[in-house]
């Protein structure tokens, strides 16, 4: 059966965090980029300037969360259970970047990884893996 | 209390750590020192991750989370450093509660000459009884290193 699917940049729209942070998505090939715009109110470290890690890893949740919703088909939201996010670059105040991808999903988990980048897709700012336990199932 | 703390504390009064999006998201840095600390998050509606039940987005808990890990490790310094998070694993124990308060307490664990380790907790009523918990590993420069050339 073949359900439409919401479209994504009404589902950021309608979390209010996604939407403060101006997160939109593209969808290309059947994954997610999710772009972020540089905001003065994203900064962490004044004196770089540098994005804040959160706002990092909010960018990279949100990735692995679209593309878990988008490729499993789940109406309500994954849980995350686990995260790990390694910082590999400065996070510099410019537009950012992301793009997750499922490692494997089984029936109730799934695992998910995540890159940030800013200019250059070859020179991430981040990268980040996790499990989610999936809303449906019950 | 050791007098190596005293440039932390000026650091502090001069605003150390409230950044911009620290400010933004709404939360407040209640007391670092010695490695250890708290901070506080007022629930408010733009922090919210899902709209059906109004629990914050993991981002906030990162973002506090990892907030927390450098300022223990920054209170613990024997003098000023640059530092800058290399990584942080976060365990989601249990949703947050909407329309609650997060509190969040955090520890330096250990100080090497370029490497520090924190964890930190965040929690509503109890820390026995966490939301999430955090490891994070930081990588420490010379203070120098975070300076703009510019100014120097």
């Amino acid at each position: 059966m073949t359900v439409a699917r919401p479209d994504p940049n009404a589902m950021l729209r309608a979390v209010p965090y996604c939407a403060w942070l101006g997160l939109t998505a593209r969808l290309e090939n059947g994954a997610f980029t999710l772009d972020m715009p540089f905001d003065a109110k994203l900064v962490g470290n004044p004196i770089l300037p540098a994005l804040h890690g959160g706002v990092t890893g909010s960018l990279l949740e949100t990735a692995a969360i679209m593309q878990i919703l988008w490729e499993t088909g789940t109406s309500g939201l994954p849980k995350p259970v686990d995260i790990t996010i390694d910082y590999l670059r400065t996070g510099r105040p410019v537009e950012s970047h992301a793009r997750a991808w499922l490692a494997r999903q089984g029936r109730r988990v799934v695992s998910a990884r995540a890159e940030m980048w800013q200019e250059d897709p070859e020179r991430p700012v981040a990268s980040f893996r996790g499990h989610f336990l999936l809303a449906n199932g019950e | 209390m050791s007098e190596f703390a005293d440039f932390w504390r000026a650091a502090m009064r001069q605003g150390m750590g409230q950044t911009a999006f620290l400010r933004a998201l709404g939360g407040e840095l209640v007391e670092f020192e010695g490695g250890r600390g708290r901070m506080r998050l007022p629930w408010s509606e733009k922090l919210v991750g899902n709209p059906d039940s109004g629990v914050v987005h993991g981002g906030v808990i990162t973002a506090m989370l990892d907030q927390a890990c450098g300022m223990a490790i920054g209170s613990a310094l024997r003098a000023p450093m640059a530092m800058a998070t290399l990584d942080l694993r976060i365990d989601y124990m249990k949703p947050a509660t909407p329309r609650s308060d997060l509190l969040i307490e955090s520890e330096c664990l250990k100080i090497t000459r370029e490497i520090a380790f924190a964890r930190a907790r965040a929690y509503h009523d109890t820390p026995e009884d966490p939301v999430a918990i955090a490891t994070a590993t930081f990588m420490l420069m010379p203070a120098s290193a975070a300076m703009p050339k510019a100014d120097q």
